[in-house]
């Protein structure tokens, strides 16, 4: 393990004697330039996605998991009387903080996306909301569900369970998704490089053979090939990078409730990762050619 | 420095080397001789560890080769200095850098030998041909480039595989006197050739001992030579 460490310090180590003895090589360069730049590229848009998935999921989580809705569907009558009975067992329910009748403005705004901001709602039998808040621990639906059926048996419980959860299901798989594009992105960057540094090591045989000679040892030449292939990625990425950025700042972007399509940048602690990527591209590239090096110093001993 | 023990060497179900015993004494002269194809080459690679023996021991300045890695062969490598028929260089690296080759990948600084690589080229006679590239050289420039970059790192042991075999009598001539030179500073040389002339032509400046490959087996070769 030691000598492992050893030998990859060494291989890291900028050499610019050693270096030159690997002539240049023309396409593994730039299909290697090219690979770093399109996957890092990608990742960018594959961490964008995964982290506006992430807190699109967070977001509705938090909403809607500390809220409840009670509809009270009573001839009109009734209305006023089963709400005020509603709000009364709510008030004395454990679990819940605050309990609230919509006003008729807001049902109004409520309806305006799908009916019109002049609807005339004074006229429609629409059902009285009341909006729950509840503690962090929440409260016993069911119980509650049964004390209402006593006191106010027009009132309908909707905790939002039902809907909630496919949503930020949803949303989860598409975060889970994100993370997959990205290490689907790294595995075919790896290939990509492993080939072009197999590609170079063999049109290098006669270097290799001359080297040996020379009494050179398979970690000093496997250094030669795989620091011209890492910085190759690691230059790649970085321009890969940086034109990702630049394109996700052309998406266009909603407002605060959008979803994840408006919302495809990256925030705060997301930064890091993207920061992340053309070192993390480099790295994949070294392992990448090391693995290559090791193989085909092998194969031509 | 050097010893076999009776090594044998198979390669593609047939041995093309076998019960080779050899002890290589420090500032001898060896020649080693025998027909094309009759294994000179790869009894040379058995030497400098290039190749593996399929049987027996080889030793190279006390250790077996067989228990030893790669990178530590490389290592005793640089102890032996090998000039090729075909003298392998790095074609897109000047004469300077490939004859310092030795010393780049043994990870020391060339320029700091500047003029101990002056002197190799003037030693050798290729001053004026410091800066170009391989391709550029006649057969006779290559030999003396690759002799003299087989002696940079000041080798113990020099073995040299048909080192005059592309190239006319009078630059044989002039790299035999370059051997002879390095001998006589008591380094251990082994030359495998077929050109009986130049083993003729070096027993008459220094004590040498001629062996033939024949029949797959070392064997001290005649009076003749």
């Amino acid at each position: 393990m030691n000598v492992d460490l050893r030998a990859t310090t060494r291989m890291l180590k900028f050499d610019e004697r050693a270096d030159r003895v690997v002539p240049p090589t023309g396409f593994t360069a730039r299909l290697t330039l090219f690979s770093a730049f399109a996957m890092a590229f990608l990742a960018v848009f594959a961490l964008a996605l995964s982290l506006a998935a992430g807190r699109v999921a967070d977001r509705w989580g938090n909403e809607l998991a500390q809220s409840s809705t009670l509809r009270i569907s009573a001839p009109a009558g009734e209305v006023a009387t089963q709400t005020e009975a509603a709000l009364q067992v709510l008030r004395t329910t454990p679990g819940i903080v605050d309990a609230r009748a919509l006003t008729l403005d807001e049902q109004r705004a409520l309806l305006a996306p799908w009916l019109g901001a002049d609807l005339p709602i004074d006229d429609l039998p629409l059902p009285q909301l009341i909006d729950i808040t509840e503690t962090d621990d929440g409260y016993d639906a069911a119980g509650l569900r049964l004390r209402l059926a006593a006191e106010a048996p027009a009132a309908v419980l909707d905790d939002h369970a039902r809907w909630r959860r496919p949503l930020i299901d949803a949303a989860a798989r598409l975060r889970l998704l994100g993370w997959a594009a990205i290490l689907l992105i790294a595995t075919a960057t790896a290939a990509m490089v492993t080939l072009a540094a197999n590609a170079a090591l063999a049109a290098n045989a006669q270097v290799i053979a001359v080297l040996r000679l020379v009494g050179a040892t398979d970690t000093y030449i496997a250094s030669a090939f795989v620091r011209r292939f890492a910085l190759r990625a690691l230059t790649g990425a970085a321009f890969g990078t940086l034109l990702g950025i630049v394109a996700l700042f052309l998406v266009p972007s909603g407002n605060d409730t959008a979803g994840v399509l408006t919302d495809l940048s990256i925030q705060g602690f997301g930064w890091v990762w993207v920061v992340l990527i053309p070192p993390l591209s480099g790295l994949v590239a070294f392992l990448a050619t090391r693995y290559a090096a090791g193989r085909v110093l092998e194969e031509l001993a | 420095m050097i010893e076999l023990e009776n090594v044998a060497y198979s390669y593609g179900g047939g041995e093309l080397l076998t019960d080779m015993t050899l002890s290589v004494a420090p500032g001898s002269f060896h020649f080693l001789t025998g027909p094309s194809g009759s294994g000179k080459t790869t009894f040379l690679k058995l030497c400098y560890g290039a190749l593996q023996a399929t049987g027996g021991h080889v030793r190279l300045f006390d250790r077996d080769v067989r228990g030893l890695s790669r990178d530590d062969v490389a290592l005793l490598r640089r102890k032996i200095g090998v000039v090729h028929q075909d003298c392998q260089f790095l074609d897109h690296l000047p004469v300077t850098e490939n004859l310092a080759l030795p010393l780049t990948v043994s990870g020391q600084d060339p320029n700091a030998s500047d003029a101990n690589l002056k002197e190799l080229l003037a030693w050798v006679g290729l001053t004026s041909r410091a800066n170009a590239l391989p391709p550029e050289l006649s057969g006779g420039e290559r030999q003396r480039a690759a002799l003299a970059r087989a002696v940079i790192m000041s080798p113990d042991v020099i073995l040299a595989d048909e080192p005059t075999g592309n190239i006319d009598w009078e630059m044989s001539q002039r790299l035999l006197t370059l051997l002879v030179e390095l001998n006589r500073m008591g380094k251990t040389i082994l030359v495998a050739t077929h050109d009986l002339g130049l083993i003729r032509a070096a027993k008459a400046q220094v004590q040498t001992r001629v062996l033939r490959i024949s029949n797959r087996r070392l064997q001290m070769a005649g009076a003749d030579l």
